[in-house]
């Protein structure tokens, strides 16, 4: 069985099928960068006790899986949604959903993703992917990150389906359903409701180590990790940071261009003329992002590598975090008109 | 980031596909562009290699100098931390860590020998041997 379905290529994978997903029933206005504010996408935070891959565990996005769960919950539209304890039980569900003609987002690692080339290939197991169709050995693939649509057997399927470790799938699946129609207003009140989560999550979450709290944090402790790990083992913790800010998905900039779009793309539904001048603070953190990432690369290059440059490193952070807080404060002064 | 700053450098994503990063036209509007990639970024997963390589390296002299066993050699080249070795071989954390010594290993019984030669995704001979298949 093949369905109709248009391959969309995101920046971000679950960005990129919440839109897909969503186009399919209709929904074609949902772009990647609406999809990505609706779902208030945008966060930092940096979990200075726990390691991945022996660096430090950073992420510039939310927990996965909610940017779908918020967005198709603001639009008013039902989410079926469903793990599996048996790989077997996920393919004849799967299989089920298929015949019936609906594509299917699936949750699972990249360490066996057959397409992904061997330097891509970390343990990690939340990537998002279509399933659209399957015929007699192959099941048919529309990766969001990829150019093209692509195809896996089903031992490859399941494998990544039921990849082990953090974030394991359990051969997770999901699609929406067509619910009552989404009219502009309604896209309006969603975008309002995202902006809102998306300032408490970034201004007003407790603690120190995540929202532009975080950033401010991260800037401090970089100045010591020369110290503290050494230049070669510092060099490699701000290598992680730059993967994490800028690699397959973010858009570039840690995802704070996504973001600046959906501002632009926001003004569309709500006029509100602070939208468009909010955007272009995004857009120069995401540049400053983006300058620090040289700066990070001269130092795990071994170009330079003096603890005056650790500092400029974490000056770019602190001055990264203020912008982003006035950025966010003034999203919070905006007076919604409906 | 302006469209015609977006980087267009030799990467290893570059062999897959490009990627959609998203810049501003003259007018200041968001668009998309794709791109092959970038050397600041693809410079920080070589430095990530380079260190999953020399801990490879690392591990392989520690299993020939009888101070370690082959589970680690493949945790390393598996990119395996604990948790996902528990989660993929189902055993406990501490049992792990009698499998990664040498007389540990040499205890195990064929049936184990399997799980872990299943996690790793080699055969039981390469295992023991710590041969390695490009794959």
């Amino acid at each position: 069985m093949r369905t109709e379905f248009n391959h969309l290529q995101a920046a971000h994978c679950e960005n990129g099928v919440t839109a897909g997903l969503l186009h399919h029933i209709g929904l074609d206005k949902i772009t990647e960068p609406l999809a990505f504010g609706i779902g208030s996408g945008l966060f930092y935070i940096y979990i200075p006790f726990i390691k991945i891959s022996n660096g430090p565990a950073i992420a510039f996005r939310t927990m996965p899986g909610l940017i779908f769960k918020r967005t198709c919950r603001s639009l008013g539209i039902p989410v079926v949604r469903k793990k599996f304890s048996s790989a077997a039980a996920a393919l004849i569900s799967l299989n089920e959903k298929l015949d019936e003609g609906q594509p299917v987002g699936c949750q699972v690692g990249v360490y066996y993703l057959p397409y992904f080339p061997k330097e891509y290939r970390f343990h990690f197991n939340a990537h998002n992917i279509v399933v659209y169709g399957r015929d007699k050995e192959h099941y048919l693939i529309s990766d969001p990150v990829m150019e093209q649509t692509t195809t896996m057997t089903a031992y490859e399927l399941e494998r990544v389906r039921f990849a082990k470790g953090a974030l394991a799938p359990r051969g997770q699946m999901y699609y929406p359903v067509q619910g009552k129609a989404v009219t502009d207003a309604l896209i309006a009140r969603a975008i309002q409701t995202g902006i809102k989560r998306n300032v408490n999550a970034m201004l007003h979450i407790p603690g120190a180590i995540a929202g532009v709290k975080g950033i401010a944090y991260t800037g401090r402790k970089i100045k010591g990790w020369r110290d503290k790990l050494g230049l070669h083992k510092a060099g490699l913790y701000l290598a992680q940071l730059v993967r994490m800010q800028e690699e397959i998905g973010t858009g570039g900039g840690g995802f704070r261009y996504i973001y600046a779009a959906f501002l632009q793309e926001a003004y569309a539904y709500c006029s509100n003329d602070q939208l468009p001048v909010i955007s272009t603070v995004f857009t120069r953190s995401g540049d400053l992002w983006r300058t620090a990432a040289v700066q990070a690369a001269g130092i795990y290059k071994g170009r330079i590598g003096s603890q005056a440059d650790f500092n400029v490193m974490g000056d770019y952070l602190l001055e990264i975090s203020e912008l982003e807080k006035q950025a966010f404060r003034a999203l919070a002064k905006i007076k919604w008109k409906a | 980031m302006k469209k015609e700053e977006c980087p267009q450098d030799d990467g290893s994503l570059g062999k897959m596909t490009k990627e959609v990063c998203y810049v501003t036209d003259p007018s200041g509007k968001y668009v998309t562009e794709l791109s092959t990639g970038w050397n600041v970024k693809s410079e920080a997963l070589d430095a990530a290699w380079a260190d999953i390589e020399q801990r490879v390296a690392s591990a392989r002299e520690k299993v020939l100098k009888g101070e370690a066993s082959p589970v680690l050699f493949f945790m390393e080249r598996r990119l395996m931390d604990m948790p996902t070795l528990t989660a993929y071989t189902g055993f406990w954390k501490w049992s792990i860590h009698r499998h990664l010594t040498p007389a540990g290993f040499n205890k195990l019984s064929p049936k184990k020998l399997g799980k872990y030669a299943e996690a790793f995704n080699v055969s039981v001979e390469d295992l023991k041997s710590m041969t390695i298949h490009e794959d």
